[in-house]
């Protein structure tokens, strides 16, 4: 199982949980995972083309992943918003 | 007391205060999070904010209480699986059902609740428009700004949008249909100017004493129209300039238009370093300035589409507005004279009357 990381608001969202043990074989698969875990979360990542939101960025094991990036049991991802902003 | 729902770049704040003094901060909320709009629906009490966070999306959340636990409304996004997302939210206004609210948003869409705005839906007829991939946004993106609802015939709707014109409904939006007879888009070549779709309206408000006439701030351009958006004419006559955003109607006046002018599309700051705002009662025959006590020098504003709001109608009429400066000015007389509500805050993005 794959661990994901979330921070605040993210893990409000997903139950007040920084931390979620989730199946899958791609990253979006484990987004799609969590997403039906905790319904709260959903729109909050991924969009409506169940596309990673541009300013949302998706850490496998500390390098940058996408939506297809491949998934090994035990990796960590981190969910962080990205260094933007105004 | 006069409650404001202050929407800026770096949240919402609840402003209160009485027409004439400045107002008092209220309650803050969605710190640091661009808010577009936000209104309170005088049916339910409830309020209403559109918020559109650069990270996680655009969101509208609802609240009894401005300073308590705000609550995401479900439904608020595009169909899943295609090529688009929705981008930002623009506006939210109260239909004529009980519980019936539209909102508008980016990329020219309308959502429509009828639980009071816990959950929404996409308008399908108007998302499935043929001449859909033909529409292209304004600078501030493909915008649903305004939404004119009829009083007391909740089947009849105009939109407005930039850049895509404005839009007709008779059967609550099960069917669409331009309204731009009259319209010149001056950006465009004039050989282009009868076909071009590319119609940057900037506001849209009914007359609700006389629902067929309506008024228009256009990208160059303050119209009215008499036959409910079917035809415009031109009425920015006597204006320092007939580009701005932002427009109020008084509710009991059809006749009334209130505009903010800016110099123009290449520089959208208020004319001549003076800040005025520009009053009709003669359905736009003259135009007259109200600026006692506004700024009136060395003042270079920009006051945004939505962040111009009123209450009440007639002599005692309140006007409220804000610039991206972050200062927001009041006046309880119809606009004849004006003080600062706030000063310091964020940019504002709107400012409705709660």
């Amino acid at each position: 199982m794959a661990v994901v990381r979330l921070r605040a608001p993210l893990s409000e969202l997903a139950g007040g949980k920084r931390e979620h043990e989730l199946t899958g074989a791609t990253v979006l698969d484990v987004l799609r995972r969590l997403e039906q875990e905790n319904p709260a979360i959903a729109g909050w990542i991924l969009d409506e083309r169940a596309t990673i939101r541009q300013h949302i960025n998706v850490f496998v094991n500390g390098e940058r992943g996408r939506e297809e990036t491949i998934l090994a049991a035990d990796d960590r991802i981190h969910i962080l918003p990205s260094i933007s902003g105004g | 007391m006069t409650e404001l729902l202050v929407g800026t770049k770096k949240g919402l704040f609840a402003l209160r205060g009485e027409p004439g003094s400045p107002f008092e901060i209220a309650a803050r909320a969605f710190a640091g999070e661009p808010v577009e709009f936000a209104c309170r629906d005088p049916r339910s009490g409830r309020y209403l904010a559109c918020v559109t966070s650069a990270f996680y999306g655009p969101k509208i959340f609802v609240t009894d209480d401005p300073a308590g636990e705000w609550e995401q409304a479900q439904g608020v996004e595009l169909p899943e699986g295609g090529d688009t997302a929705l981008v930002r939210l623009w506006t939210i206004v109260p239909g004529e059902e009980d519980d019936l609210l539209y909102a508008g948003g980016d990329p020219g869409v309308l959502f429509e609740s009828r639980d009071g705005g816990l959950t929404w839906e996409l308008n399908m007829p108007f998302w499935e428009q043929p001449t859909r991939p033909e529409w292209n946004p304004g600078a501030g993106g493909m915008c649903l700004h305004s939404i004119a609802t009829w009083p007391g015939d909740s089947s009849r709707l105009a939109v407005g949008i930039s850049a895509v014109g404005v839009w007709l409904s008779d059967d609550e939006g099960e069917t669409w249909r331009h309204g731009n007879r009259g319209l010149v888009a001056r950006y465009v070549p004039e050989e282009s100017r009868e076909e071009t779709l590319a119609l940057c309206v900037h506001n849209l408000h009914r007359a609700p004493a006389q629902p067929e006439r309506l008024f228009m701030q256009f990208h160059g351009g303050v119209y009215r129209s008499d036959d409910a958006g079917e035809s415009w004419i031109d009425i920015g006559a006597g204006l320092p300039s007939d580009f701005g955003f932002p427009m109020v109607v008084d509710p009991a006046d059809p006749n009334s238009a209130y505009v903010i002018p800016l110099v123009a599309d290449l520089d959208r700051v208020t004319p001549e370093g003076r800040v005025r705002v520009y009053e009709t009662r003669d359905a736009g025959a003259s135009w007259t300035a109200r600026g006692e006590g506004l700024p009136a020098r060395e003042a270079y504003l920009t006051i945004l589409r939505q962040a111009f709001g009123g209450s009440g109608s007639g002599p005692s009429m309140e006007l409220y507005f804000g610039g991206t400066s972050g200062d927001v000015f009041g006046s309880g007389d119809a606009g004849a004279t004006w003080s600062a509500a706030a000063t310091r805050l964020p940019p504002v993005h709107s400012v409705r009357v709660a």
